[in-house]
């Protein structure tokens, strides 16, 4: 089958939805084996089929990014399945509650943090392992604008996505002479599930934050991902790369 | 069905080096070139392998210090396929490079008009056809020296890095028009213009620099900058715009934990243009 990532073995978290699932969806329609994992089974195994029903190769892994037992578990499917693991996208996020750091609760700073960052390392802990032994592999890690300025209402989002460039940036210059590719990409506000639910509380987005006056879709961080996954972007390593029609250069 | 089909593109500095690869990659994926460079021997091979490609392609001698001349390449990709949709800002030279003491002040004027007042040209001729096509996507050649200032070339940097602001406050200004604006940083790149530039230039000196200074310790490849242009072409790149795209091994991320930085003058002579 034709296309940038053929024969590529790509475990995508958070496939359930969103930028997840389109990713997954292009790495499917690219060539790519998916290993979908996602806690939410329903949208995951809806993701699968899509996958399926166009003739690609996927299966679904129900995996709770915030579990190691679970994060090796997806990790093994792909490697028990295809052999090994080129593109690792570690994208499963939530945003947690709106409002200002002096309301913020300890309790909800340690719950996005647990998911948005600590669950990124070990994804990239266990996935670095399996790299190693192949001596090859790509990761993408989904970061956000919020990683790169200010988010004066989602602080620990925030944290946690600058976070998320911090162990893109140590990986890269740590595993490059193992062959292995760490990016992260940082979505502006992008039209999704998890955006939806804060939207009412984010209003007019589009306009207010980006150069052409829209949000984005889930397809246009998908096509980046799947792009720094490819052996187009061989050359590419430790970037964080914005997609987010200029909002944080505004 | 290929990423540029029908798409009307302006490389200059093609004729060579990662110029000649964009072309050649972005005819591959059915664009109608127009190769602005001097050198007209080179440029119309370049135009031959692009049309060899399957391509339409067309050379124009194009000295991007003139404006007149920027004007005219664009004037040209007008005439002959009857639209613009991609501006892609290459040309290059090493310019005055050495001691900043010891560069005289028409070097640096030389480089900064070639390397930061061309690309204000081409963005400042391409925007009203971009518009008139209902868009497009303007791409510049920076440098990761316009990251991280190199020793020894401060021309080339202060260019370098005056092309990644003046990407982003363009990209600002012409967002709402549909008109993408990025520019992308090579690291060590095996191009005619870095063994110019580079004394003995020969491949060891870039392979040394690749292993001491890139997480990912290959040379690069015009090729590789080419497949980075290409995506920022295409319309796989919509919500990306006044972006500086790194496409040097991991160089930009913080390379000193890998050794010392080499940057002895001795490894530099003078650009091509004063000698």
């Amino acid at each position: 089958m034709a296309g940038i990532v053929a024969g590529k073995v790509a475990l995508v978290t958070g496939a359930g939805s969103g930028i997840g699932r389109s990713t997954a969806l292009i790495f499917g329609r690219e060539g790519a084996s998916v290993v979908a994992a996602d806690i939410d089974e329903a949208g995951g195994q809806e993701t699968v089929a899509t996958i399926n029903r166009v003739g690609g190769q996927a299966q679904f892994v129900r995996c709770d990014v915030t579990s190691t037992a679970d994060v090796q578990e997806a990790i093994a499917a792909a490697v028990n399945a295809y052999g090994r693991l080129d593109c690792g996208f570690n994208n499963a996020g939530i945003i947690g509650p709106r409002g200002r750091m002096s309301d913020l609760t300890e309790e909800d700073f340690d719950r996005v943090l647990a998911v948005d960052l600590r669950a990124v390392f070990v994804c990239m802990k266990y996935e670095l392992q399996q790299m190693l032994k192949q001596g090859f592999g790509a990761i993408v890690n989904t970061s956000s604008a919020a990683g790169i300025i200010g988010s004066p209402e989602l602080p620990a989002y925030g944290a946690a996505k600058h976070g998320v460039l911090g162990l893109t940036k140590s990986a890269a210059i740590a595993y490059g002479r193992d062959n292995i590719r760490v990016n992260a990409v940082c979505p502006g506000f992008i039209e999704t599930a998890m955006t939806k639910d804060a939207s009412g509380h984010f209003p007019n987005t589009g306009e207010r934050l980006h150069a052409n006056g829209r949000n984005g879709t889930p397809e246009e961080v998908a096509e980046a991902v799947v792009w720094l996954c490819s052996d187009a972007a061989s050359l590419v390593s430790g970037i964080g790369m914005p997609i987010d029609s200029a909002w944080t250069i505004r | 069905m290929g990423k540029l089909t029908g798409k009307s593109a302006v490389i200059t500095g093609a004729a060579s080096g990662i110029g000649r690869a964009c072309a050649l990659s972005f005819a591959r994926e059915g664009a109608l070139l127009v190769i602005a460079d001097l050198n007209e021997h080179e440029g119309t091979a370049t135009a031959e392998q692009c049309i060899a490609a399957g391509g339409r392609a067309l050379y124009r001698r194009t000295d991007v210090a003139s404006e007149a001349e920027i004007k005219g390449a664009i004037e040209q990709a007008i005439a002959a396929y009857g639209r613009l949709d991609i501006m892609f800002n290459n040309a290059g030279v090493p310019g005055a490079l050495g001691p900043i003491e010891t560069i005289a002040a028409q070097d640096w004027d030389r480089t900064i008009a070639i390397l930061l007042r061309a690309g204000y040209l081409g963005m400042k001729h391409a925007i009203p056809e971009l518009r008139k096509a209902g868009g497009g996507s303007i791409i510049s050649t920076s440098s990761a020296a316009g990251l991280r200032g190199l020793g020894n070339a401060a021309a080339y940097s202060a260019a370098k890095a005056g092309l990644v602001i003046l990407t982003q406050a363009v990209a600002i200004e012409v967002g709402a028009d549909r008109i993408r604006v990025n520019c992308i940083c090579p690291g060590v790149i095996d191009t005619p213009m870095v063994n110019r530039g580079r004394q003995g230039g020969t491949e060891e000196t870039l392979t040394r620099l690749a292993q001491t200074q890139q997480p990912i310790t290959r040379v690069g490849r015009s090729e590789d900058v080419a497949a980075a242009a290409l995506f920022l072409a295409s319309d796989d790149s919509q919500f990306i715009t006044g972006t500086a795209i790194s496409v040097d091994g991991g160089f930009n991320t913080g390379n000193g934990w890998l050794g010392p930085r080499e940057q002895k003058s001795t490894d530099f002579r003078g650009p091509s243009y004063l000698r």
